[in-house]
């Protein structure tokens, strides 16, 4: 993937594939299809991952994305009984907070579009010289170094989400 | 005989095709989509191929185990049965159900099929052989087979059944409970080969002693835990609980027929063959091998782990579903991450190469 405009046409199909598909997302009345089309938009940013040489990114993306939160998404889905011919109503009526919300996200993406592209600014500073090609070995350094207590900290947060659940459902069984 | 039989190596033959192919003066990004597309129906082809001999021997080794023959008619030994099979299938009536959800119901054939292929794609065949050295290799291979359990969850769902509902739940519940004593197992491996490349880790065990089997006393570990979880993630028996014909009919494939039928039917037997596979590569030294050429080896080491899964799936009765989930989180995950811990212990203490 070195060639640009190559890249380029990649980022189109999969931008609009992950763009139609988070529409669908959204929009959708069979909460089945809305979970499909999730899956769908996550591989796509897997994809968007592999055009910046960033694999490990992108098999992670799918590997914790696609297949631990989408299935158990499906799994809740499967289990929660008498949803299959319900067509879901669209219940929220905040279109005006939801407008709002939009915008900001808009304005919030615009601003950083703009700072980090302004010629030779550099506020955030992007690589000059290529990747190494095997970037897995560097964040797997990184990781265990310098990144090592936040890495720590999602671990703990893990855990005791997962302790939480067992907790929560197990009050429900007694 | 030796020399002669170690230049059939089958790279060679890509080799000079692709330079056949150079020669013809065609603009790069021509010959970059025909060699492309050449690889992919050629391994399409081989895979399919495959696939079809892969159950003409499972009916053998069943037959043979029962005190029967298997298939006997058609052809020597029934060869042909499951070509015969094959076509039948493709001819049949695509029975389409009204209760179905059309889009899902669909989709779900496809995905398992194109996610039974993607892994190919960094499996490699022989020295060379490989269709990309990918530098995440086995996480690839591990990212790519999640698909697997969507289509078994979409198949499941779209059916609007209660007893493919049933598989499909129940396939998703054992594939991601033994997905994570597949992946400990794995990662014993990654410690000492220092990379994911699937290339990589086939030449850090480059000779008997240095088979990630042979390493005293994690490797043999690995590989058995390996296999347990992989013949769980293949659906095959013991683990086949979403497919149990006494107590799910035929699971999550339950109402489909003809070609989707067969496209279920194919995926899972290449399943067979790619677990097989990823132990060869990871734990038997993949193509690695005196006399023979390295694509043989390969074969020969894959066809006798495809082999083993075969006996276990006709020796050993079918766990049940509290059972299945009990020895992957009670027995196997301790088992693996105890093993793992040993493992780089050992790397970082200098004991072992």
């Amino acid at each position: 993937m070195t060639d640009p405009s190559e890249v380029g046409i990649v980022f189109w199909v999969l931008s609009t594939v992950i763009l139609v598909s988070a529409v669908m997302v959204v929009s959708l009345r069979n909460i089945f299809h809305c979970a499909i089309f999730l899956i769908l938009t996550l591989t796509g940013v897997a994809g968007i991952f592999v055009t910046l040489n960033a694999e490990f990114l992108a098999a992670a993306q799918v590997l914790i994305y696609v297949g631990a939160v989408a299935t158990l998404m499906v799994f809740g889905i499967m289990l929660t009984s008498d949803i299959a011919s319900r067509r879901i109503e669209m219940t929220n009526q905040k279109a005006g907070v939801a407008v709002l919300a939009c915008m900001v996200f808009a304005l919030g993406v615009l601003f950083l579009i703009k700072i980090t592209t302004k010629a030779g600014a550099g506020v955030w500073q992007t690589a000059t010289e290529p990747l190494p090609a095997d970037n897995v070995l560097t964040i797997g350094k990184q990781l265990m170094t310098e990144f090592v207590l936040p890495f720590e900290v999602v671990s703990v947060l893990l855990l005791a989400a997962m302790i939480g659940a067992i907790v929560l459902a197990r009050r429900e069984a007694s | 005989m030796p020399l002669v039989l170690m230049s059939l190596e089958l790279i060679e033959i890509f080799r000079w095709a692709y330079g056949l192919l150079a020669e013809l003066g065609l603009p790069p990004v021509w010959v970059m989509l025909i060699s492309y597309g050449v690889i992919g129906v050629l391994m399409f082809g081989v895979l399919a191929l495959l696939a079809l001999f892969l159950v003409w021997w499972e009916r053998k080794v069943a037959g043979h185990v029962q005190q029967r023959f298997g298939p006997m008619r058609n052809g020597w030994h029934g060869w042909y049965q499951t070509i015969a099979d094959a076509i039948k299938l493709l001819q049949k009536e695509d029975v389409d159900i009204i209760a179905r959800d059309k889009f899902v119901f669909f989709w779900a054939p496809v995905l398992c099929f194109v996610a039974a292929f993607l892994a190919y794609i960094c499996i490699p065949f022989g020295k060379d052989l490989i269709v990309a050295d990918l530098n995440i290799g086995i996480l690839y291979i591990m990212a790519v087979t999640t698909f697997t359990v969507i289509a078994l969850l979409m198949a499941g769902w779209g059916s609007n059944n209660k007893y493919a509902l049933f598989g499909g739940m129940r396939s998703a519940a054992q594939a991601i409970s033994y997905e994570v004593p597949m992946v400990a197992s794995i990662l014993t491996v990654i410690i000492y080969a220092g990379s994911l490349s699937m290339v990589d880790i086939v030449q850090s065990q480059n000779s008997f002693f240095g088979w990630f089997i042979c390493r005293m006393p994690f490797g043999p570990i690995a590989f058995v835990t390996y296999i347990i979880a992989a013949t769980a993630e293949a659906n095959r028996a013991p683990f086949d609980i979403p497919e149990a014909e006494q107590e799910l009919v035929a699971g999550f494939n339950i109402e489909y027929s003809g070609m989707k039928f067969a496209m279920f039917f194919l995926a899972e037997f290449i399943n067979l063959f790619t677990v097989s596979a990823i132990a060869v590569t990871l734990f038997l030294g993949g193509w690695e091998g005196p006399w023979l050429p390295s694509w043989l080896w390969f074969l020969l080491k894959t066809l006798g782990i495809v082999f083993l899964l075969m006996m276990f799936r006709w020796t050993y009765p079918r766990l049940r579903v509290d059972q299945l989930m009990e020895f992957a989180w009670k027995f196997l995950v301790p088992v693996t991450f105890a093993n793992l811990i040993l493992a780089a212990t050992m790397k970082y203490l200098g004991w072992y190469w």
